[in-house]
C-alpha cells in the first residue's frame, strides 16, 4: 500500500504541480476540493491509475470525494485489485 | 411577488428605459460599470452593506462591503494608471476567483481600460493566443499562474506590465510588479474615466469552428441589459444573498457574477474551491444563500451524488434557482423540484456575444422541463430555416436561433475581425460596418445554435449548428485542439469532436493518426491527454483518443469532422459521396 501511495503521489506532483510549486502534497492532502486537480483533469488521473494497475474504475465510484486524497484513491485501487 | 410580475404585461409595454428605472438612474450620472458597481452603491447609502462574501479552500473566509469594493477598485485603477495603462488598453485578469479578481475588474473599468478576463486553468498556449490577439498591455495574475506568463512573455511584445497580486514579493522576477491591494494604502478618491454608452468595457474570448478564438468586445451600456435581466430573471431583491457559480474567465462570471448583481447593490457570494457536492451544499447552508445561478454540468453532478446527501444540509434559505451554459435536461429540472423544497431550476439561454440573457424561464412562468423558455421582453427572437434563412413559421420545426440586433448588451465587434462579425448577420451587405450591423432592425444575428419553437412560443434547444464543442457549459474550438494535437511528437493528423457525456453534455474526443515509429498504447493516450491539458486547458483535454489508420477526408484533403461526430452521436452520417477513397 505504501509503495502504491508513493507511485500515485509522484504522478500527481509531476503532472499537476509545477517544479517550483511551494504546495506540499502528502498522502492526505485534498486534491479535488483544494483545486490542485480539477474535475476535468481528474479524468487523466483516473486513466493513469487504471493504466498503472490494469483495472477499470466505474464512473459511479470514481467520484471527486473518492479522488480527493492519495489515501482515498489507493483505497479504491485496492478494492478493485481484489 | 416576483420583480417581473406578469411576463405578458411587461412584454407588451417594454422599452429598455425600464432598466434605468430599475436602477433608479438619474440623468447625468456617469455610465461607467466600475463606478456603477461600487461608488454609486455607496453614494446611494449602502457603503456598509456587504458586497462580497468570499470563501476559499480550507477555512479561508472574508467579507467586503461596497465601500471596500469602491476603495480596492480605486487601488487597482490607481496602480494601473501609475504603470502607464491608458483608457482603451487591454488588461488581462488571469487568476482564480480570489477577491482581487473582482476588485481589479472594477478598477480596470474605472480607469477606462478594457478588462480581458481569462480562465485561470488555461495553459500557456491558450493564454498566448488570446494575449497576442488582443495586444494586451498588462496582466494581473498570482504567484501560482505567473509561471505560465513567464513562459510566453518574450513572444508578446505588447505585454509591458506583469502584476502579481498575492504571494511572496521576494519570489518575483525582474520586471514584475507586486501589488497586494488590501495591504496597500487605501485610495479613497480616483478620478473615474468618463465613459459613455459606447466606450469599450470587457473583451471575452470565445471559440469558433475555424481559426483561433475571437474576442467579443462589449461596452459600458451593456449594464442596462445585465441589470434588468438580473432583476427580472434572477429576481434579485435588496435582501437576497446571491451565488453565481461561474468563473469570471467566462461571460457568465462577469455579466452575472459581477456586473448585474452589483449594479443593483446585491450581496453576492464566491466560492473559490474545487467542486464537491458536499462543499457546495455546505456553502449554501452557511451563507444562507437565497438565489443560486449555476450550470447544468454542476447540477447533474449534484444529482449524481444523490438525494440523501442533500438531506444532510439545511438549504431552506433557497428561494429561486436558475441555470446557464448548455441545455438543462428535463430530468435535472424535475430532480431540483424534488430535492430543493419544490424549487426548479429556471434555464436561461444566452452567449458570450449577447452579453446578457436572451431566452429564459421567468419567475412565475410555467416551466416546461427541458425548454429554454421564452425571449426576454425587448428581444425579438426566432428560428431561421436552415436553407432559406427565413423565419420558421411551423411549430416544432428546427432552425437557427436568431435575434434582431440592437439590444444594449450586444457585443460591438470581434476584436480586429470585422469580417467575422459581419458573417454572423443574415442579410448583411458585404461592406457593412459593425455599427451599421448592430443597429439594422432588418437583419438577423445568428447565434450558431439550433432550436425549435412550440405552438405556445417556448423555445427547445437542439444543438450547435457547427463543430464547436460545448463541454461543461464552455465552448471549445476543434481547430485549436487539432492544432495543438499535431504539435505532439507522435501525431501526424488529428480531428476533434464532441462526444456525448452524461454530466458535461459533451466532452472532447480526438481521432489521430500516428507518425511512423509510434504505436498506439494506453500510455501514449495518457501522454497526449496531459499534453493538451497543459498547453490548452483541462476543458480541451480529450477524454478519449481513437487511433486510426487514416482520417475521413474530402477529395480535396479536408478532414470531415461531421462524419466522425455523427458516428459518435449515433446519427446518420449523411451524404458521404464527397469523401476520398484513399
Amino acid at each position: 500500500m505504501e509503495e502504491m501511495k508513493n507511485v500515485v503521489l509522484e504522478y500527481i506532483v509531476d503532472e499537476y504541480l509545477d517544479e517550483d510549486d511551494e504546495d506540499e502534497v502528502s498522502f492526505d492532502s485534498p486534491l479535488i476540493s483544494s483545486g490542485i486537480v480539477d474535475s476535468f483533469s481528474m479524468v487523466s488521473l483516473k486513466r493513469f491509475v487504471e493504466n498503472k494497475y490494469s483495472i477499470k474504475l466505474p464512473d459511479e465510484e470514481a467520484t471527486p470525494e473518492a479522488f480527493d486524497t492519495v489515501n482515498s484513491i489507493c483505497v479504491l485501487i485496492k478494492k478493485h485489485l481484489g | 411577488m416576483s420583480n417581473i410580475g406578469s411576463y405578458e404585461r411587461v412584454k407588451k409595454d417594454f422599452n429598455w428605459e425600464i432598466a434605468r428605472d430599475v436602477m433608479n438612474w438619474k440623468d447625468g450620472e456617469l455610465l461607467n460599470i466600475g463606478a456603477i458597481c461600487s461608488d454609486r452603491i455607496c453614494a446611494r447609502g449602502d457603503a456598509d452593506k456587504t458586497a462580497l462574501i468570499w470563501e476559499g479552500f480550507g477555512d479561508k473566509r472574508a467579507e467586503y462591503t461596497f465601500d471596500d469594493l469602491r476603495v480596492y477598485s480605486n487601488g487597482f485603477a490607481q496602480l494601473l494608471k501609475e504603470q502607464g495603462i491608458e483608457p482603451g488598453d487591454r488588461v488581462c485578469i488571469f487568476m482564480d476567483k480570489i477577491p482581487s479578481l473582482y476588485f481589479s475588474f472594477l478598477g480596470i473599468l474605472k480607469l477606462g481600460a478594457i478588462a480581458q478576463p481569462l480562465f485561470s486553468a488555461f495553459g500557456d498556449e491558450s493564454l498566448e493566443v488570446r494575449l497576442a490577439s488582443a495586444d494586451t498591455k498588462a496582466i494581473l495574475t498570482t504567484r501560482k499562474h505567473v509561471r505560465k506568463v513567464r513562459k510566453i512573455k518574450d513572444k508578446l511584445p505588447d505585454l509591458k506590465n506583469i502584476i502579481v497580486v498575492e504571494g511572496d514579493p521576494a519570489k518575483l522576477k525582474d520586471g514584475e510588479v507586486f501589488f497586494d491591494v488590501e495591504s496597500a494604502p487605501r485610495i479613497e478618491e480616483f478620478d473615474v474615466f468618463e465613459s459613455n454608452s459606447e466606450s469599450p468595457s470587457v473583451l471575452h474570448y470565445t471559440s469558433g469552428t475555424t481559426g483561433q478564438p475571437k474576442g467579443a468586445l462589449h461596452v459600458h451600456s451593456s449594464v442596462w441589459g445585465q441589470a434588468l435581466t438580473t432583476s427580472w430573471v434572477l429576481d434579485l431583491k435588496d435582501d437576497d444573498i446571491y451565488w453565481c457559480t461561474a468563473d469570471p474567465g467566462w461571460v457568465t462570471g462577469t455579466s452575472y457574477g459581477i456586473i448585474g448583481p452589483w449594479a443593483l447593490g446585491i450581496t453576492q457570494c464566491v466560492l473559490d474551491s474545487g467542486f464537491t457536492s458536499s462543499r457546495w451544499y455546505q456553502f449554501i447552508q452557511d451563507n444562507k444563500i437565497s438565489v443560486w445561478y449555476s450550470a447544468p454540468t454542476a447540477i447533474r453532478a449534484l444529482m449524481k451524488d444523490g438525494n440523501e446527501l442533500v438531506g444532510k444540509f439545511d438549504l431552506s434559505s433557497l428561494r429561486h434557482l436558475a441555470s446557464v451554459g448548455e441545455p438543462l435536461n428535463a430530468e435535472a429540472v424535475i430532480w431540483s423540484g424534488e430535492v430543493f423544497n419544490g424549487l426548479q431550476f429556471h434555464d436561461t439561454f444566452w452567449q458570450t456575444e449577447t452579453g446578457a440573457m436572451m431566452i429564459t424561464n421567468f419567475p412565475g412562468m410555467e416551466i416546461r422541463p427541458g425548454s429554454m423558455g421564452m425571449p426576454f421582453p425587448g428581444i425579438s427572437a426566432t428560428v431561421l430555416d436552415l436553407e432559406s434563412h427565413e423565419p420558421v413559421m411551423e411549430p416544432g420545426k428546427v432552425g437557427l436561433i436568431a435575434f434582431r440586433p440592437g439590444w444594449p448588451s450586444m457585443f460591438r465587434s470581434y476584436w480586429k475581425q470585422p469580417d467575422i462579425y459581419r458573417s454572423k448577420f443574415v442579410g448583411a451587405a458585404d461592406d457593412a460596418m459593425p455599427d451599421e450591423l448592430r443597429m439594422n432592425p432588418d437583419l438577423w444575428y445568428v447565434s450558431g445554435d439550433r432550436a425549435s419553437i412550440d405552438k405556445d412560443g417556448y423555445f427547445w434547444f437542439v444543438g450547435r449548428d457547427d463543430d464547436v464543442i460545448n463541454t461543461g457549459g464552455h465552448l471549445v474550438g476543434p481547430f485549436e485542439i487539432e492544432s495543438a494535437l499535431v504539435e505532439h511528437e507522435a501525431i501526424a493528423e488529428a480531428a476533434a469532436v464532441g462526444k456525448p457525456d452524461e454530466v458535461n453534455m459533451e466532452v472532447v474526443k480526438a481521432f489521430v493518426t500516428l507518425k511512423p515509429g509510434y504505436e498506439p498504447s494506453d500510455d501514449l493516450e495518457l501522454n497526449i491527454m496531459n499534453f493538451i491539458r497543459k498547453r490548452l486547458s483541462p476543458l480541451a483535454m480529450p477524454q478519449e483518443i481513437e487511433y486510426m489508420d487514416r482520417l475521413p477526408k474530402t477529395r480535396s484533403g479536408k478532414i470531415v469532422r461531421r462524419y466522425l461526430k455523427a458516428i459518435e452521436w449515433g446519427e446518420d452520417v449523411g451524404d458521404i459521396s464527397s469523401l476520398s477513397d484513399d
